[in-house]
């Protein structure tokens, strides 16, 4: 009788907890779902094409995104440029050169410290580097900014991707007479390419969205501008400004650049998954 | 005869010639020095970052001394700074978020591992991590937007009617219902950290070996008792590693709080009352600073925040290489 009691209350308990699991996981579900039905709701009635031919507008007049759009476009390319490769050497070095050195440890410890690490705390740091010193805020210290978020998610996923290329592949190649940069730059690299990629597109996909460090460093330009040293115009700044601004013509670009912003982010990182899963099933 | 001198021509030592020797060697030292030059580039600059923060901050280290920890005062115009009420809003807001994003995460973590049918498990994983994909400014617009008059309208008034009589609590729930505030905020912030520590908390449960599980279910254990008995105590280790780098994601959350937080330099035992972080102050302020002692305040909050910040991802990552160590795979 009481094992009976016992048993049905254990039941009981077990099936309350597993339903708060599953209904957990509906509401994590139910809240990107929310996310992105708000952004479709909002965001799409205001998509023209004079969003992609104008630049912004102040209160009252209509205007497009087209400045905002070059600007992060341009600025996401420099922050790529800058921070990918240094990015790619360093955990070239930690997987293949130092493998298991101090330095490689260290390293390691540290760079994933910085991909955690407050962006707005980089957008002051290059704030007082490059702005104050330039006198100005600039395009160039946008990329710059950027370059440092990259840095560590590609440094990261580099490091892990040539890990998982087998030691013998690099062995059969030193065999028959590769010198070491041989080995790295035709079968490591080869090897580990996709997920090399794939680190790189998650990086872009970061940086397309990031606000706080572009605040200090490339601020804003309500027009079209070209020039790298001065301000220029950036998507996820303008929605922070129209955003924070009374007016409800200049929230609807709002929502329509955070739904340009969100999606593109998104397909970003959707394929840059599906580049490391399509490589997981060939190997 | 014949077959003899073929094998011999074989094992005849073929000459390189010393250029491209040197070549090699040459290029082999090129690669090696780039990249340890690039992976020490990782040290320097963050090297870097500290030391202009701290040479940033000296003006205001100066002028406040230890009383910037603990001075409320924010006036612009007396140039008076303290602190304390962005510290405080950061923690407060930070830990609202654990309270609310610990739970869901690790109940999404055993959904997944757990219950979930297998054809299931990857979507639904991939789903929480996209919510890791969604910009910051994203979760900004929408709290404002969205978030904000939801809990203003339908959550805050139960709030305060519920506790607005039982001592203690009516003093955190007390107010009128702004919408905006220092519980917005945390109920943003408890959605981003989902993400993160879900992810980790998945993964350190699949390295739970499946004959302790299987042990435990031939016992007669309910699934529930498996994870609180057998799931949770291995994976302990690895879980707070995942809830330290979610508080970390947390402390230094910057565009999504500054639109909903309110911005208001004053601590409130409030938790519906409007109020700033570190990061929030920076973001609205930085750029308006009038004067060298208003932006250095505002670069010793950025370096008390990065410091913070470190030290909570510093122990998140040595609790996560401890489990790695075990299993043998990195989280």
């Amino acid at each position: 009788m009481i094992d009976q009691l016992r048993y049905h209350r254990r039941r009981a308990v077990n099936g309350v907890v597993m339903g708060l699991a599953g209904a957990a996981a509906v509401s994590g579900l139910l809240i990107l779902g929310i996310i992105l039905g708000t952004l479709l709701y909002e965001g799409f009635s205001g998509l023209s094409l004079r969003v992609f031919t104008e630049s912004t507008p102040t209160a009252g007049s209509p205007g497009g995104l087209l400045n905002a759009i070059y600007g992060s476009v341009l600025m996401t390319i420099l922050g790529t440029a800058l921070g990918a490769p240094i990015g790619i050497l360093a955990g070239t070095y930690m997987a293949e050169y130092g493998r298991n050195t101090r330095l490689t440890m260290t390293v390691r410890f540290i760079n994933d410290i910085l991909l955690s690490a407050p962006s707005i705390v980089i957008g002051m740091f290059i704030n007082v580097v490059v702005v104050y010193r330039m006198h100005h805020f600039s395009a160039w210290a946008g990329g710059i900014a950027l370059a440092f978020l990259v840095l560590p998610v590609v440094v990261r996923t580099t490091e892990d991707m040539l890990l998982l290329v087998p030691n013998t592949l690099r062995e059969a190649a030193s065999a028959i007479g590769s010198p070491r940069w041989l080995v790295i730059l035709n079968v490591s690299y080869r090897a580990a390419r996709a997920g090399m990629i794939t680190g790189v597109l998650l990086a872009v996909a970061r940086i397309t969205g990031e606000t706080a460090p572009l605040l200090f460093t490339a601020l804003n330009n309500q027009f079209m501008s070209t020039n790298m040293n001065a301000p220029m115009a950036n998507l996820p700044v303008v929605i922070y400004n129209f955003a924070n601004s009374p007016y409800p013509d200049l929230h609807q670009l709002a929502w329509t650049a955070a739904l340009l912003i969100t999606f593109t982010v998104l397909a970003l990182n959707i394929s840059a998954r599906s580049l490391a899963t399509s490589r997981f099933k060939e190997s | 005869m014949n077959s003899s001198a073929h094998v011999a021509s074989y094992s005849d030592p073929v000459e390189i010639p010393a250029s491209i020797l040197r070549r090699n060697n040459m290029w082999d030292a090129l690669l090696r020095n780039a990249t340890r030059t690039a992976a020490l580039t990782v040290l320097v600059l963050l090297g870097g970052v500290i030391a202009s923060l701290v040479q940033g901050s000296v003006p205001a280290i100066k002028a406040f001394g230890f009383g910037f920890l603990t001075s409320s005062s924010w006036n612009p115009v007396t140039e008076k700074f303290g602190a304390l009420p962005a510290i405080y809003g950061t923690l407060v807001t930070s830990i609202i978020a654990m309270v609310i994003g610990v739970p869901v995460s690790l109940g999404i973590a055993v959904f997944i591992t757990e219950l979930c049918p297998p054809r299931l498990k990857r979507p639904i994983s991939t789903a929480i991590e996209l919510l890791a994909g969604v910009p910051s400014i994203i979760y900004g617009i929408w709290g404002l937007f969205v978030l904000a008059p939801f809990l203003q309208e339908h959550v805050q008034p139960i709030l305060i009617a519920l506790f607005g009589h039982v001592p203690l609590f009516n003093m955190i729930f007390a107010g009128p219902p702004y919408g905006i505030g220092v519980l917005t905020a945390g109920v943003i912030l408890s959605v981003m950290v989902l993400p993160y520590i879900t992810s980790v908390s998945r993964d350190v449960f699949e390295t739970v070996p499946t004959v302790l599980k299987e042990s435990a279910y031939g016992l007669g254990c309910t699934t529930w008792e498996v994870v609180r008995n057998i799931v949770l105590p291995y994976a302990r280790t690895g879980v707070v590693g995942g809830v330290m780098l979610g508080l970390g994601r947390a402390l230094g959350e910057t565009m999504a709080v500054t639109f909903v937080i309110g911005n208001a330099h004053k601590i409130a035992s409030s938790i519906l009352a409007p109020g700033t972080t570190i990061s929030a102050s920076i973001a609205n302020e930085f750029t308006e600073a009038e004067g060298d002692l208003y932006s250095s305040a505002l670069i010793e909050l950025g370096l008390i925040l990065f410091v913070i910040t470190f030290v909570v991802l510093a122990c998140a990552r040595m609790m996560l290489a401890r489990v790695e160590a075990r299993s043998g795979s990195r989280v």
